[in-house]
């Protein structure tokens, strides 16, 4: 449970230094100012699908961490192989990674406000992050056909684990890009996306880091 | 006052934050059942919890009949007495009482304490509820699967629960798993609202530090849960492929009934380590809420502000940073380390430091204060002795040695009853009588709320006073019949005769509680719009009950923190948190604060009073 943990007090610590900030010298009882004075009311400046994203990928780190701290708690077990890793997983997650790059290139024309590059941007991440996927399942495929069943060694069990849990984030990622694309296509103006494509950028680079790391625990894994 | 300036750079909000695009609908269906309103999907959220909370509480009646009266009732045998002991125990603890503090007054009070129109992600909201609804009807499905429901106990201890010869391994455990599943996805929806509409939609002058300690139970809560809850998910997929699929993640190599299964090396402590580092965060998700309710039930009917408001801000916060990592004390049995064991013993007596702080505050909150006797204030006082009692309990059961003994008996159903049974639902009690006047317009009838609250309090000291006893005594928990043992005395069968009609008296007794809610809905007095004389934004509404969008107009700005009770001087014993200070009084505030009598304060009227009374 170490990983959850450490994560746990990462994120129990900017939790408390955030109120720490809203509550020490604060004496509520004591407060009566008038409207005109008011210096807000310590909510977030940024918009709330933003910190709602901010919620969400909190929890599903939350999520990732315990799987890496079951996967290495029951790496201890005697009946754990090596896992035979895939060579198409390396060639995957290069797609992510150009996936995420066309996503930021898609955010900075989003920014400027040019469609046709918002455009060709979005599609080109979208297709890049489909192809991840059929990467990933052939990689399944593979696993397969040489005879790694999911229930014929926990370590093979933990790899289709990881690589679904993972693959559904994306897919449901892949949803908001969907709306988003559409709109795009239908021609809306840019300023109208510009929210969506940052919060797709956001989720795309989360994870492609959470990729990285999932992927860098299946390499590691211990004989 | 003088020497606030203004800064420019800071970010100050416009009258009205972020109108929400509010959906309106056209329908009654659009109306009450996809709806869209916080308040609606509360009542959703609330009737649902309730409804098959009902459903446990029957299964719990029946547990009790077996146990007073062994072998009276031919249709309880073994494997369906360990279904009911499950059952009861997973609604009860997930479906009642997490939806009903969460989903049910979490989405009722949050944005109408914070002075928000709505939640920040209405749909999301609606969506969060038909999800739970779907979870429930996965669960309940159980029941009626070949193998009926599972009967490996609330806790789902592999590798038990997926074995023949556990009731339900087959159909039953899957589809409580797979609820369980998809529970966490529908709040995890709903927990995503509540956080952000705390952080993003608090209204003009509702500073973190001047909401209601309800939302900041609340709050802590949902962080709590969804941070807690993925360990749940994580483990629910996890049996779900060890049964469905063969895997071996917490499944060791076996011989079951004389047959070698398929699996190899998984680990069963895995999943309690899984399982309660969810579970022990659970007991806190739903103790925060109900901390926080008491509070604001307490000093209204008090009539006097919360003492110590900070401290027990801190303490909420406290409890539900240390709620993870007290979760191996639910393991002392399991054989661990001994120093694990001592170092999990530690952080669990030391969680009852700001626990205690809380009760303390209560009771001087309570001390000299103009206690009003009222339903909801009965039910919180009730809280609190409750609390006490059970949270005794919890100390030696923190101790690994006085654990040990006692963990198999059922001395610790006492004290989990006590403590997060009794406690908790007396606080869900108070809180409906507290707010049924602002969901429906009409007062609950108090005859019957002031019946229904002895039979219920006295009626469940009845229940777990003695149970205590019997734990001690031996008697061990989980178990269909006792049989005959050397050590426990022919009276424990007297006394759980004794415990067992205490039970379905205080059963029963609670069909005068479902039937005030529905008489009162019609015939209730009208409750006006503040009956309490509180100070809470929610009280304030234009309408009672309140329309779609919470405010009417404009959205109230808030000059005051939630506990202005008996100000000295004040025309009333309460000052609503959107009142704002007295035009002449505002005068005199800035003289004071200029000549640096700091410590004056005035209330509306003008006079000044010493800080903090």
């Amino acid at each position: 449970m170490t990983y959850a943990l450490i994560f746990l007090s990462g994120l129990m610590a900017i939790v408390m230094w955030w109120l720490v900030r809203q509550t020490v010298n604060v004496k509520p009882w004591t407060e009566q100012r008038s409207v005109e004075i008011m210096q807000g009311d310590g909510g977030l400046s940024l918009p709330s699908v933003k910190v709602g994203l901010g919620v969400f990928l909190a929890v599903a780190t939350s999520l990732f961490a315990l799987l890496i701290s079951a996967y290495h708690m029951r790496m201890m077990g005697e009946d754990w192989t090596k896992l035979p890793v895939p060579r198409v997983l390396w060639l995957n997650s290069a797609v992510l990674i150009l996936a995420s790059v066309a996503m930021q290139r898609t955010r900075a024309a989003a920014r400027q406000g040019q469609l046709e590059r918002v455009k060709s941007g979005l599609i080109a991440s979208g297709v890049l992050s489909f192809s991840f996927l059929a990467g990933q399942l052939w990689a399944w495929q593979q696993m397969d056909a040489a005879g790694y069943f999911v229930a014929a060694n926990p370590a093979y069990a933990f790899f289709y684990l990881l690589t679904a849990v993972h693959g559904l984030h994306l897919l449901g990622g892949l949803w908001v890009w969907c709306k988003t694309t559409a709109k795009v296509l239908r021609g809306v103006e840019v300023g109208k996306v510009r929210l969506s494509v940052e919060l797709c950028t956001v989720y795309w680079h989360y994870l492609l880091v959470v990729w990285l790391v999932l992927f860098a625990v299946l390499l590691h894994t211990h004989t | 006052m003088t020497s606030i300036t203004h800064d420019e750079s800071a970010y100050v909000p416009p009258a009205e934050v972020e109108e929400p695009e509010l959906y309106h609908p056209k329908s009654f269906v659009g109306k009450y059942i996809w709806s869209q309103d916080a308040k609606v999907i509360a009542v959703q959220y609330a009737i649902t919890a309730i409804g098959v909370g009902l459903v446990a509480l029957v299964l719990s009646g029946i547990m009790r009949l077996q146990l007073g009266f062994p072998h009276a009732f031919s249709f309880i045998n073994p494997s369906n007495y360990l279904q009911f002991v499950t059952m009861h125990g997973m609604i009860m603890v997930i479906y009642l009482l997490t939806a009903l503090f969460l989903g049910g007054f979490g989405n009722y009070l949050i944005p109408l304490m914070v002075g928000a129109r709505d939640m920040v992600f209405p749909y999301v909201n609606m969506v969060s509820y038909w999800v739970y609804l779907f979870a429930v009807l996965l669960l309940m499905a159980s029941f009626f699967v070949p193998g009926g429901p599972t009967g490996s106990g609330w806790t789902l201890y592999p590798p038990q629960a997926i074995l023949p010869g556990t009731p339900g391994a087959n159909w039953g455990i899957v589809l409580m798993l797979v609820s369980l599943a998809f529970f966490i996805i529908g709040f995890t929806m709903g927990g995503l609202n509540y956080v952000v509409t705390v952080l993003q939609a608090r209204t003009r002058g509702m500073t973190m530090m001047r909401l209601p300690l309800t939302v900041w139970g609340i709050f802590m809560a949902t962080i709590l849960a969804l941070l807690a809850f993925p360990a749940l998910f994580v483990s629910a997929i996890m049996m779900t492929l060890d049964q469905t699929l063969g895997t071996s993640f917490f499944m060791p190599a076996l011989v079951s009934q004389g047959q070698h299964l398929n699996y190899n090396g998984g680990s069963p402590i895995l999943f309690q380590h899984l399982f309660w580092f969810f579970g022990h965060p659970e007991v806190y998700i739903v103790a925060l809420p109900a901390f926080g309710i008491v509070s604001d039930l307490i000093a209204v009917h008090a009539r006097k502000n919360i003492f110590g408001y900070r401290m027990m801000v801190w303490a909420i916060l406290a409890i539900g940073g240390l709620s993870f990592v007290v979760w191996a004390h639910h393991m002392y049995v399991s054989g661990m380390n001994p120093y694990f064991g001592f170092f999990f013993a530690t952080t669990t007596l030391i969680i009852a430091i700001p626990t205690a702080l809380k009760v303390y505050n209560w009771v001087l909150t309570l001390w000299r204060g103009n206690i009003h006797l009222t339903v909801p204030m009965l039910f919180a006082i009730g809280f609190v002795f409750t609390f006490i009692n059970g949270g005794l309990t919890g100390l030696f059961l923190g101790n690994v040695p006085v654990d040990i003994p006692l963990s198999g008996t059922m001395f610790v159903v006492a004290h989990f009853h006590m403590v997060m049974a009794v406690s908790p639902v007396l606080v869900v009690f108070g809180a409906i009588y507290h707010w049924y006047p602002k969901i429906t317009g009409r007062m609950l009838n108090d005859t019957l709320g002031k019946f229904h609250f002895w039979v219920t309090f006295l009626g469940t000291y009845a229940i777990y006073y003695p149970m205590h006893y019997l734990g001690f005594l031996g008697v061990p928990r989980r178990y269909y019949a006792m049989g005959t043992t050397v050590f426990v005395p022919e009276s424990a069968q007297s006394l759980n005769e004794a415990i067992t009609i205490a039970a379905l008296i205080v059963g029963a007794i609670q069909v005068v509680f479902l039937y005030n809610l529905i008489w009162s809905y019609f015939k209730g007095k009208p409750a006006g719009p503040n009956p309490w004389r509180a100070t809470t934004l929610e009280w304030q509404t234009p309408h009672t009950p309140p329309k779609h969008g919470n405010f009417g107009a404009t959205l109230p700005a808030v000059y005051r923190w939630a506990y202005d009770y008996s100000v000295p001087g004040a025309a009333e014993d309460f000052i609503p948190q959107n009142q704002p200070p007295g035009k002449k009084a505002k005068g005199l505030e800035q003289a004071l604060d200029a000549s640096d009598l700091g410590a004056q304060k005035l209330d509306g009227a003008g006079t000044p009073k010493p800080i903090g009374s």
